[in-house]
């Protein structure tokens, strides 16, 4: 059941987003710092290996060599597919392991060599075919391979013999999918297998010192029997580990000797049977910086922590991914930071120091991720590579989840491996691939995606203000110009300040601007009552531009008031508009502070008119400076009109009818319509009316177009164009003529056309649905669908931001669009359950099928309740609407006679 | 409808074992009269499967929310034995055949005919003619792959190659197929298209292998010439049930040899899973263990003495009777034993380079979404069900008899996984159950009622359903994985 959208919730959303966004400038890697190096010893300071001081800096000063690293971008030929890569120490070696490939390289300046190849004897075994290596960093002799039939082998480097294979641990049933050593103790090796078993071997012994179960067990419920056989070995092997801790760090080891020295739960090594129930191992990690903490990945989606003290149970768990999760990395500095990543394509950051694991970062990859390694000396940033289908590695930075910060193209298959050449060096990566080659990547020669996108952003907010970003670079180049013209916004520009605590030398910058509303601008008020206030149907198209009028001048709106008397004067009959009330509003608008953008132009309304022929193009220029003249000239009489269409032949027939009765040129017009237009389009017959208005057909709009409208338009043009330089004389005037004359509201409509789009583009697409929806027939077929339907659209969006969800219900009822109109179908699924049996009734929501009773009866009228039904929250008795309300006017108390006090409100 | 098949007919002889028919062709007058078996399988008796049913209403709602066709079907009746996997089951096959997906709904089920086609399940096609026609497909196509369009008649090749020698596709077969042209295949369809083949080619062999009964009331009324949909011989439904049954009851003479028998598995189980612990097996022995179950896995089928004719014999019967070949090209094209193949020498299949959980799932739920969640339950669901209970023991870990049936199923398809000692195969399938396995896998429409019943004569049939459903899953992974397999190397 998972669709149970509502429309509602969806914009409660949208309501949600953040009225103005200043956090989109992001850092990016600058391609300058590939080249700087860190010194060894810079992150040795933070980094605190264990707990005994004198230790580590002996550790780390031999393992960093004090040396520091070349080289360039580069790739050698690997014989087979390699599945895992592991670096030395030194940073100069590297160990490739697959099915059939298990070799050292060195990394020298301009090449890989091979050093040493471990696959030795003529029938090479099962135990060569590697699943995962992982080379000490402590040790540079020892390393570990996890074999793909389910045994993990350790090799000495040191062996003075060919075959440097140390000792072999039989002990996992399935394959091993990871080895991982202790960060800083020297024989301590951990291993994750499919059979669902963690081992800890301790490698100075011939068998694990504890094993750890995946399966899903609750606290302290594990199924650890313990063997009377082998529990006195495996105490007296922790005794050992205890010991070999003591040495290293003190103070844990005491802690630790006291874990192991009292055996209150029972310890051993689970017997086989649950083998199968538990999940497959994918990836074990110490963490770096806590001593006994490790942390498993599992199949099903599990990460747990463990202690491995305590191999009864673990720490910790939490389901990080949906399916498997197939990697993890601690974060070197970080000590509480894990990254997993799973084959859901996400890499999630995790901070376990909280009390619940708490996801930090969440990046979207396009493929399952395989591998996740932090990069060092970079706090954000890790790298990744999928197990499938996507052959790049990319980096990124974990606070910019959508792009890469870099990208590594030059596999041609999947990379399997991938490691950072130096714990300390952010520069070196290094890869494996099934497609038989290892490579090194240089940070500097990496692809950076954000170069090549533009980031900009723009939104809006609650309030009307509206914020936009962009890349510095961009907005400097046209800083001279205001991004926006309305005159009571200006723009804020800010610009977002260098971190100084960032580790990379560049930022990528962006300006903001934000444009705010003017405070007593009013913000979007006009909207809300606008949209609550003005009718939309249900009356005649007089009334209910009147009515619309009124509420545009209440609201101080002159300019639309205006408009919507205008609409009623052309569209409905004579003699019901005042022609007082026409002249104040006229004045009214003259004066109105809104400025009036546009002028219509003939020129430009010429071509508009699309379906008109060259000829009448061209006799659409010739009139409209004869129609400009004469406006100056104050006066457009009928007269002047019937003269100038009279002279054209072709529209000769009709002019007669204009000078006739005005009823006489309605009922003509259908007859010319049918000979002229037999190929029409849009049969205006097969419209219904959406109010009865008798004498105003919607008329054959392209013969009076051809005839009329370059005139008509020309003289509002002007009308348009002179409104700001008073001139009101003229519009009065031209307002008479245009009732005198009485032309087919048809005549105006490309003029209402362009109306809306002005009022569109204005950014009041209010008006342009409002009118859209109430002129209904008379405009629609002269804007295209996918204008009227964008607009549809916008205001409901903005209605529905507004939480009119009223008002944006009604929008998209009376919208013709189909579009538009199955709106307000999708999601309307209301899932209920039964009142008895308490499951969802799945066929009709009124009967159960389970208990065969009806779920929702009426208290009122004792009968099943099939639409809307209304219940009171305190008794939960309910039924028709009409019949609660009806009751309630009478009655406060519950009409089931529960006795509560009901109300309804 | 002409069930008493009287008349020697091709659809009556389709209905007859070979070795009857051989000693019809001597005899033609004979008339073979089919007694009407009862209840949704002709191997399990009918009230074994009822009275799971009746009380068990979860099963009828997942009908209702799931079914295709809005009935309880026998393949649905005989899983609901199992009813947790019946979910997952009803799920993924409703949601390749109803839901979105890039292949319009008359060619899925047409997908469907087609790959039941190649191992003659007439159950399962005319289930789908049905549906076929219903979802608007044309009745044209029906008539054969001659009359269907180019595009479809295409995937025949992979349809062959999956169903009997998953092995041999290749990245030149998806290539063939997404090459832009005419009739070319884009990937998700070519996704789709693939997962539905599996999926019938793996369901043909548990129609088989449980011996679904036909329909009862099948509303075929296009034209569409009813087969007869059992091919279950007389010969096997003579020994009745009832006999079979008494074996259960414990009043049959084999009564000692069967508990005896299950006896050693349990002590064989048992010895396995201690010797693990202290004695490994070299690793050369652990690899030509694995040879050496590939090539037994070769005499097993025609080490059964009541069906063991020439192979020549076999396929010829079947090209003559089988009304079904319309549908298929090539007929003669079957199962060869992976191990035989001699000169190609193709190499094994390496499981862990290739595992459905870490790339079959990541490449098909990426074409075909979603798909790969459900059928990621689905094998999940049949590999990790147990009831913890051995015909008449209860509390026992079944885990290594399945993973023992779904490697061996593997095996035979070439699929190797190297952290398994085939030795355990050789332990705990029994001769008779390899027979059983290898003819459900690799020659369903060869399984008889006999085989059925020979082995693990002590179990509930319950649990031989269980079985019947692993070999099915393990069967569309093996599938699975080689498609995909060949489509990820035609990608890269």
């Amino acid at each position: 059941m998972g669709k149970k959208r509502t429309t509602s919730g969806e914009g409660r959303e949208r309501q949600r987003l953040p009225a103005r966004r200043f956090r989109i400038a992001a850092p990016r890697a600058d391609s300058a710092d590939g080249g700087s190096f860190f010194f060894p010893l810079l992150g040795l300071t933070d980094r605190g290996f264990s707990d005994c001081p004198d230790l580590k800096m002996s550790r780390v000063t031999t393992a960093l060599g004090g040396s520091v690293l070349t080289g360039r971008t580069m790739h050698c030929h690997l014989d087979a597919p390699a599945n895992a890569i592991s670096v030395c120490r030194d940073a100069a070696q590297v160990v490739v392991a697959g099915r059939s490939i298990f070799k050292i390289y060195a990394i020298e300046e301009e090449q890989f060599v091979e050093k040493l190849n471990l696959r030795v004897g003529r029938k090479p075994s099962l135990n060569l075919s590697c699943a995962d290596v992982v080379w000490h960093q402590m040790d540079e002799n020892l390393l570990a391979t996890a074999a793909t039939n389910g045994v993990v082998v350790t090799w000495n480097l040191g062996r003075p013999s060919r075959n440097k294979q140390d000792q072999l641990f039989t002990e996992h049933k399935r394959t091993v999918n990871k080895v991982c050593f202790h960060p800083t103790e020297a024989h301590v090796l951990l291993s994750g297998s499919q059979d669902g078993f963690m081992k800890c071997f301790d490698l100075r012994r011939k068998d694990s010192v504890s094993t750890f179960s995946g399966e899903a067990t609750e606290a302290g419920q594990g199924r650890w029997a313990s063997l009377p056989v082998a529990q006195r070995c495996i105490l007296r092997i922790h005794h050992s580990f205890a010991h070999g801790l003591m040495r290293d760090a003190e103070s844990r080891a005491n802690e630790a000797q006291e874990s192991w020295g009292c055996p209150d739960y029972p310890l051993g090594l689970c017997s086989g049977p649950q083998a199968g129930q538990s999940e497959s191992v994918r990836d074990v990690q110490f963490s770096i910086r806590d001593y006994f903490t490790f942390a498993s990945t599992f199949e099903n989606g599990n990460v747990q922590l463990w202690d491995i003290r305590r191999p009864d149970r673990c720490e910790r768990m939490f389901t990080a991914h949906n399916g498997p999760v197939f990697c993890c990395d601690w974060h070197p500095e970080d000590r509480g930071w894990l990254a997993t990543g799973g084959r859901d394509k996400m890499v999630k950051v995790w901070d376990m120091t909280t009390h619940r694991a708490k996801e930090m970062h969440c990046v979207q990859t396009i493929a399952s991720v395989a591998r996740v390694k932090w990069r060092p000396e970079c706090r954000h940033h890790l790298a990744t590579c999928s197990m499938m289908v996507d052959h790049n590695i990319y980096v990124w930075d974990v606070r910019r989840p959508f792009v890469p910060a870099a990208m590594f193209e030059e596999h041609r298959d999947v990379t399997t491996g991938i490691a950072w050449r130096h714990p300390h060096d952010p520069s070196f990566l290094l890869s494996g691939s099934k497609d038989s080659s290892l490579c090194q990547h240089l940070f500097r020669d990496a692809s950076q995606p954000v170069e090549r996108a533009n980031p900009e952003g723009l939104c809006y907010g609650l309030f009307g203000d509206l914020a936009f970003a962009a890349k510095e670079s961009l907005v400097a180049a046209e800083s001279g110009r205001k991004p926006y013209t309305g005159d009571r916004r200006h723009p804020i520009f800010f610009k977002r300040k260098l971190d100084p605590a960032e580790p990379f030398a560049g930022l990528a910058s962006s300006a903001l601007s934000v444009f705010e509303t003017e405070p007593g601008g009013g913000g979007m008020r006009w909207f809300v009552d606008t949209a609550e206030r003005y009718a939309l149907a249900g009356r005649p198209l007089a009334e209910l531009c009147d009515h619309n009028a009124k509420v545009a001048r209440e609201l101080g709106r002159n300019q639309v008031a205006q408009t919507w008397t205008m609409l009623r004067i052309i569209y409905c009959s004579p003699g019901l508009v005042p022609t007082a009330n026409l002249n104040h509003s006229v004045g009214k608008g003259g004066s109105c502070g809104l400025p009036l953008m546009n002028s219509f132009n003939l020129k430009d309304m010429a071509p508009g008119l699309g379906s008109e022929t060259r000829l009448d193009r061209s006799k659409g220029d010739t009139r409209s400076d004869t129609v400009l003249l004469d406006s100056s000239a104050t006066l457009i009489t009928n007269e002047d009109n019937e003269e100038t269409e009279g002279s054209d032949v072709p529209a000769d027939y009709l002019l007669g009818d204009v000078e006739g009765e005005e009823d006489e040129l309605y009922l003509l017009d259908p007859e010319h319509t049918h000979p002229e237009e037999p190929e029409c389009v849009l049969p205006q017959e097969a419209f219904p009316l959406r109010h009865e208005i008798v004498d105003t057909p919607p008329g054959p709009e392209h013969l009076q177009d051809k005839a009329d409208s370059p005139h008509v338009s020309g003289s509002e043009a002007d009308v348009a164009s002179l409104a700001p330089v008073d001139s009101s004389f003229s519009l009065l005037s031209v307002s008479h003529a245009l009732y005198d004359s009485r032309l087919p509201p048809d005549f105006f409509s490309v003029l209402v056309r362009d109306m809306l789009h002005f009022y569109a583009e204005q950014g009041d697409v209010q008006m342009a649905v409002s009118v859209l929806i109430i002129l209904g027939e008379r405009v629609r077929k002269d804007i295209d669908e996918q204008t009227q339907e964008h607009w549809y659209t916008s205001y409901i969006d903005l209605l529905q931001r507004f939480r009119l969800w009223n008002v944006s219900n009604e929008v998209v009822k009376l919208s013709t669009s189909r579009a538009v109109s199955c709106l307000n179908q999708a999601s309307t699924t209301l899932h209920v359950n039964c009142s008895h049996c308490k499951r969802p009734m799945s066929n009709r929501g009124w009967v159960c099928d389970r208990c065969h009773r009806c779920a929702s009866m009426c208290a009122v009228c004792h009968h099943v309740v099939k639409g809307l039904f209304v219940w009171c929250q305190g008794c939960s008795h309910g039924g028709h609407l009409q019949h609660i309300m009806k009751w309630l006017e009478g009655s406060s108390h519950c009409p089931a006679g529960c006795g509560h006090l009901c109300e309804y409100s | 409808m002409n069930r008493g098949g009287s008349s020697p007919s091709a659809a009556a002889n389709y209905l007859l074992c070979t070795n009857c028919r051989k000693v019809l062709r001597k005899d033609k007058r004979i008339r073979v009269s089919q007694p009407l078996t009862r209840g949704p399988s002709a191997f399990i008796p009918e009230k074994e499967v009822v009275q799971a049913n009746t009380v068990d209403e979860r099963t009828n709602f997942l009908v209702e929310e799931y079914s295709t066709s809005g009935r309880l079907d026998n393949i649905t009746q005989v899983m609901s034995l199992h009813t947790q996997y019946l979910e997952s089951f009803l799920r993924s096959q409703f949601y390749m055949l109803r839901m979105d997906g890039p292949l319009p709904l008359p060619y899925r089920h047409y997908i469907a005919i087609m790959a039941a086609a190649r191992h003659q399940c007439s159950y399962l096609i005319n289930m789908h003619v049905d549906e076929f026609l219903k979802t608007g497909g044309i009745a044209e196509w029906l008539n054969g792959l001659e009359y269907v369009p180019q595009r479809l008649k295409n995937l025949n090749e992979i349809n062959k190659l999956l169903a009997h020698r998953p092995w041999l596709i290749t990245k030149e077969h998806i290539q063939k197929l997404v090459k832009t042209g005419e009739n070319n295949w884009s990937l998700p369809e070519l996704v789709h298209a693939v997962v539905l083949l599996a999926h019938y080619h793996a369901l043909a062999s548990f129609v088989f292998g449980s011996g679904i009964n036909p329909e009862r009331d099948p509303e075929i009324s296009n034209g569409f010439t009813l087969i007869s949909v059992n091919n279950f011989c007389v010969c096997d439904l003579a020994n009745d049930n009832n006999i079979e049954n008494a074996s259960l009851s414990g009043s049959n003479f084999g009564i000692v040899d069967s508990l005896s028998e299950l006896e050693a598995l349990m002590e064989r189980m048992k010895r396995l899973q201690e010797e693990r612990e202290d004695e490994e097996a070299s690793q050369e022995e652990m690899s030509t263990r694995f040879e050496k179950e590939k090539k037994e896995s070769l005499f097993v089928v025609s080490g059964d003495t009541f069906h063991s004719f020439p192979h020549s014999d076999f396929e010829d019967d079947m090209i003559i009777t089988s009304d079904v070949s319309r549908y298929i090209e090539d007929p003669g094209f079957g199962y060869e034993d992976f191990a035989r193949r001699g000169e190609e020498h193709l190499p094994t299949f390496r499981a862990q380079d290739y595992t459905w959980e870490n790339h079959g799932f990541s490449l098909v739920n990426r074409l075909y979404s979603d798909i790969g969640h459900l059928l990621d339950e689905k094998f999940r669901m049949v590999y990790n069900l147990t009831y913890n209970t051995m015909a008449t023991h209860e509390d026992v870990d079944t885990t290594m008899l399945r993973r023992a049936l779904f490697n061996y199923v593997h095996c035979m398809f070439g699929i190797r996984y190297d952290d398994y000692d085939y030795g355990e195969v050789n332990q705990l399938l029994e001769r008779s159950l390899k027979v059983y396995i290898k003819t459900v896998t690799c020659y369903p429409e060869r399984t008889t009622k006999r085989m059925y019943d020979s082995y693990w004569r002590q179990f509930k049939h319950s649990e031989k359903v269980h079985v019947n459903l692993l070999l099915m899953e393990a069967r569309m992974q093996a599938e699975l994985l080689y498609a995909l397999r060949a489509i990820t190397r035609h990608l890269t």
